[in-house]
């Protein structure tokens, strides 16, 4: 046997050559979380980015704190940082896409110290802020890609009332602001992501990266619009007891929960279509209202979460009138068809309507 | 590589103590947040002389849940942790009800009980096996201790007949990053036990359907099945799993004579507890002490290989939190919320109940402050221990051993050992797997534990799904009882979160939250020395440590004190730092920031 070679798609450039770099940033003020949900990616995995199992990927170089390998003492031996201070001194081999997790605090409203850091200054010795890396590194990046609601528009972090002054990576860097590349800013939200939204934007940006791809397309507030086209409701498996005027009083019910909490009828998510990790899971649609964390008013404008959404009242009375009539028409309906038809009998007689040649 | 300091910068001058060396890991992979630990390594004598614990993100969940709906406080302390967020949410929930006296139905907590099982099959798989298992891989060990590579391709692994691999070096290859079977094993495993975890609460990390009360998810016939049939698939892998562990553990005592001393510390070790049981917990505080003693996991603390208590009643009294080296200013002037608990016994100042967090961010300085990781401490009535989780499996084990409280089908207690029956599965006979309480509290003993524990997650998981399987059958489905939030009360939960003891305290005033302190495991371990002086654990254990890495200081790796941090299961934002002696030695391994030298 002789060893094949790589075939390259049609009207795609060679990619056999190219190499990314992936730089994580996991020091704002975040909890790891998308990180974490990174790993439970499927669609794709981890490892199918990294290997490059995917057909036109480029050589993938991961340097995320969660599962680096590399760990030695700073200076010395394989330390984790250096990366870092290679990709801000233009030293790495290859460009980089930036990602983000956690909200960025403002470091300008106290007089000395740090709301968070990443790695030292090597000539100081000081902690280096979190927000001084994403305004050095930011105009550097191939792509930056903020990931989760902290890192998108300040989230849970940036709630009413915090110390810190969190936002999210737009709000620091600009919302007009582009890489080199003329790329945006790109948003995933969620709190965390959804494992499989954030993996594939990753993916779209890698063929983005190589020429496969042309510009990611991106909403007003910088997300993905193929994943957060639609509502919560729009992809609800509960959304039909709404459609029928039937809600949920408590939290034991399998109806619909808008009038307990549930914000999905205004929520841009995917999640109740997709489910949580290979469709199972999610929020409304297995008794869990949505609390709205992939929106940029989250979570101040939602709380207290489980309380009925004002505008859900009128709504819902509404529905109730119209979605009454329509279950009566349906249960009258629903009757008839669960039954089965008349001509499945024993007997001596074939009631089907064919007309028997053997008689 | 690049970063040379001048040997005359201010945080160097400290340094005089001949032959030691500074060095620093920050931020530290394989972990969960940013952490720093700061030591000073002396390399003559081989052992670790100073080591400090920095964490480098502060967001203040205390400072903005005030004045917040109570409801609302499960949703937003999920956020604390992006691995372990459930256990908060659920550790919440529990706080709420004792709060609202409010106690949920069994099927609710039977779900719960599910998914925090689940959560436990996850986390502590995919942290062992992709996380602390590549420091034991080939790639690590080859490149840190050659001598034990070889002596491992030589040594069969006892165990070889359950787990498959012949040697102990075949384990160590299997284990090896992104391309060895057992590392994308785990993550595949890591994979279904999450959604296991999703089919209970709903989504993960953080739980969509956890209420006050109880949970939202419906319970069926088919959602119990679901859930039966990957449990079946863990309880296989891990009859090959715990087997395998021990063999390569086992190996590091022989391979390594005197490797017991790393990461080794005085056994003074708490768990909080784990998993309700419903028949019995009614969220009382009056009540606390009996039911705590009921949930499947005891609660308790080991001091020196002692059972000090299983009372949550105590456990609760007991915590303290001190200052010293975190960036904060101390609460003197602050209000006492709660004077006296339910029972009438004094609440100290210093209890969570009565915390006050006033941040002060300040320039770092290992002679002063150095963190934001404050000292949680356990107060026995005369000393301020310091506590650790041991990373959570430890204690657990240990505390639920020696109380030998908890006897039902899958896990059983016998006073010094804790027994794991599983039944048959696919390609497996039935199993027996016994964890016997061990000589000593350090890296290697907290690492077995932690796959021991896997398995009982398992088993208690068998007996909570079969649990709740007969509810559904006997037509018992509610999941979920009301409850009014009260203008007046106090709260607090007690948990496991998967590396440890979690607390949360609440005061609720007016309606809103007054109060509210989450303790996760972290800070206990993290913690950096308190006002008393007493180094934190992370501290502690790696301070005075013996070092068996073969490589020279020019290409020290510090596999050793890597190896201890990660025993503890980190989940912060931290990193640890080394130092180097003098002179020339200073120019070449810099220092980022000075470590004060000991006197």
């Amino acid at each position: 046997m002789t060893a094949a070679q790589t075939p390259t798609m049609r009207d795609k450039p060679d990619v056999s050559d190219a190499k990314v770099h992936i730089l994580w940033i996991n020091a704002g003020l975040s909890c790891d979380g998308d990180s974490v949900a990174l790993t439970s990616a499927t669609q794709p995995s981890i490892e199918d980015i990294v290997l490059g199992v995917l057909p036109g990927l480029p050589e993938v170089a991961v340097h995320w704190p969660l599962i680096d390998y590399e760990n030695g003492p700073v200076g010395v031996r394989d330390d984790f940082i250096h990366w870092f201070h290679e990709a801000y001194n233009d030293e790495l081999d290859a460009p980089f896409v930036l990602v983000v997790e956690g909200s960025i605090p403002n470091e300008k409203i106290k007089s000395e110290g740090y709301w968070a850091a990443f790695g030292n200054d090597p000539d100081t010795g000081d902690p280096i802020p979190t927000s001084d890396w994403v305004e050095r590194l930011a105009p550097k990046a191939l792509a930056v890609l903020a990931a989760g609601t902290c890192a998108t528009y300040g989230g849970i972090h940036a709630m009413e009332g915090n110390p810190t002054g969190a936002m999210g990576v737009a709000d620091l860097l600009g919302w007009d602001f582009r890489t080199p590349a003329g790329i945006p800013i790109v948003n995933v939200p969620g709190c965390p992501t959804h494992p499989d939204n954030l993996s594939e934007t990753i993916l779209y940006l890698l063929y983005q990266a190589t020429g496969q791809a042309p510009m990611i397309p991106l909403d007003e507030k910088l997300r993905p619009t193929w994943l957060f086209g639609a509502t919560v409701h729009e992809g609800c498996a509960r959304a039909g007891y709404y459609e029928q005027g039937e809600f949920a009083e408590d939290y034991n019910s399998q109806k619909c929960l808008v009038k307990i909490g549930c914000w999905g009828p205004v929520v841009k998510c995917n999640v109740p279509k997709r489910g949580w990790i290979n469709g199972l899971g999610g929020c409304p649609n297995v008794g869990g209202i949505c609390i709205a964390c992939t929106m940029p008013g989250f979570p101040d404008k939602f709380m207290p979460f489980m309380d009925e959404p004002p505008g859900a009242t009128v709504s819902s009375r509404a529905i109730k009138a119209y979605g009454g009539m329509i279950r009566r028409l349906r249960t009258m309906t629903a009757k008839t068809v669960d039954k089965e038809p008349s001509w499945r009998a024993k007997g001596t007689k074939l009631t089907t309507g064919y007309t028997a040649p053997w008689r | 590589m690049a970063h040379t300091a001048d040997v005359t910068s201010p945080s160097m001058t400290s340094v005089r103590e001949e032959g030691l060396v500074e060095m620093a890991w920050d931020p530290i992979t394989r972990i969960v947040g940013s952490l720093g630990i700061y030591t000073k390594m002396d390399f003559k004598n081989k052992v670790v002389k100073e080591c400090y614990s920095s964490s480098h993100v502060f967001r203040g969940y205390s400072v903005f849940m005030k004045g917040k709906d109570p409801r609302d406080a499960h949703f937003i302390t999920s956020r604390i942790c992006g691995i372990c967020g459930d256990n908060h949410a659920a550790c919440s929930v529990y706080t709420q009800n004792m709060a609202y006296g409010v106690r949920p139905p069994p099927m609710g907590e039977w779900i719960m009980n599910l998914g925090e099982a689940a959560e436990y099959m996850f986390d502590h798989a995919i942290f062992q096996t992709n996380l602390v298992d590549v420091d034991y891989c080939e790639k690590m060990v080859r490149e840190t201790n050659p001598s034990v590579w070889e002596q491992a391709k030589n040594t069969e692994a006892p165990n070889a007949g359950l787990h498959g691999y012949r040697t102990i070096a075949d384990i160590m290859t299997a284990l090896n990053p992104l391309e060895g079977e057992l590392y994308l094993e785990a993550l595949q495993v890591s994979r279904y036990t999450r959604e296991m975890f999703c089919l209970m609460e709903g989504r993960h990390v953080h739980p969509s359907t956890l209420y006050p009360g109880g949970v939202g998810t419906q319970a069926t016939v088919q959602v119990f099945t679901d859930y039966m049939v990957r449990l079946m698939r863990y309880v296989e892998f891990m009859k090959k799993n715990v087997p395998l562990h021990d063999d390569l553990f086992d190996f590091f005592y022989e391979a390594i004579p005197g490797y017991e001393e790393v990461g080794n510390r005085r056994i003074i070790i708490g768990n909080w507890g784990a998993f309700q049981d419903p028949e019995h917990c009614d969220f009382r505080y009056e009540t606390m002490e009996h039911w705590g003693r009921k949930m499947f996991t005891t609660p308790g603390i080991v001091v020196d290989g002692k059972l000090l208590t299983t009372s949550l009643v105590d456990i609760n009294l007991g915590i303290r939190i001190l200052l010293g080296s975190s960036y904060y200013d101390d609460w003197d002037d602050g209000e006492t919320f709660v004077s006296h608990d339910p029972l009438g016994n004094p609440v100290d100042r210093r209890h969570p109940w009565n915390q006050h967090t006033i941040p002060k961010p300040r320039k770092r300085d290992f002679t002063d402050q150095y963190t934001w990781v404050m000292s949680p401490r356990w107060f026995d009535g005369e000393n301020h221990l310091v506590m650790d989780t041991g990373g959570g499996p430890l204690p657990r084990l240990w505390v639920t051993a020696l109380a030998n409280l908890v006897d039902i089908d899958y896990v059983q207690a016998t006073g010094s050992s804790v027994k794991i029956n599983f039944p048959k599965t696919a390609t497996m006979p039935a199993q027996t797997l016994e964890w016997h309480v061990p000589e000593r509290s350090n890296t290697l003993e907290r690492n077995r534990a932690r796959s021991y524990y896997q398995a009982y997650a398992a088993g208690c998981a068998l007996h909570f799904v079969q649990q709740a399987l007969d509810g559904v059958r006997a037509g018992e489905t509610d999941t979920w009882s009301p409850f009014e939030v009260p203008d007046e009360a106090i709260g607090c939960g007690f948990h496991e979160a998967v590396r440890g003891v979690l607390s949360h305290h609440m005061v609720i005033r007016d309606g809103k939250i007054a109060n509210y302190h989450p303790y996760p495991p972290t800070p206990w371990n993290a913690s950096p020395r308190d006002v008393f002086g007493q180094p934190g654990p992370y501290e502690d254990a790696v301070q005075g440590q013996p070092i068996f890495e073969e490589n020279d200081p020019d290409n020290f790796k510090g596999i050793d004190v890597m190896r201890t941090v990660r025993s503890f299961d980190p989940c912060l934002p931290c990193g640890v730092h080394q130092y180097v002696g003098k002179g020339k030695v200073l120019k070449q391994l810099h220092s980022p920031a000075g470590v004060p030298d000991a006197q």
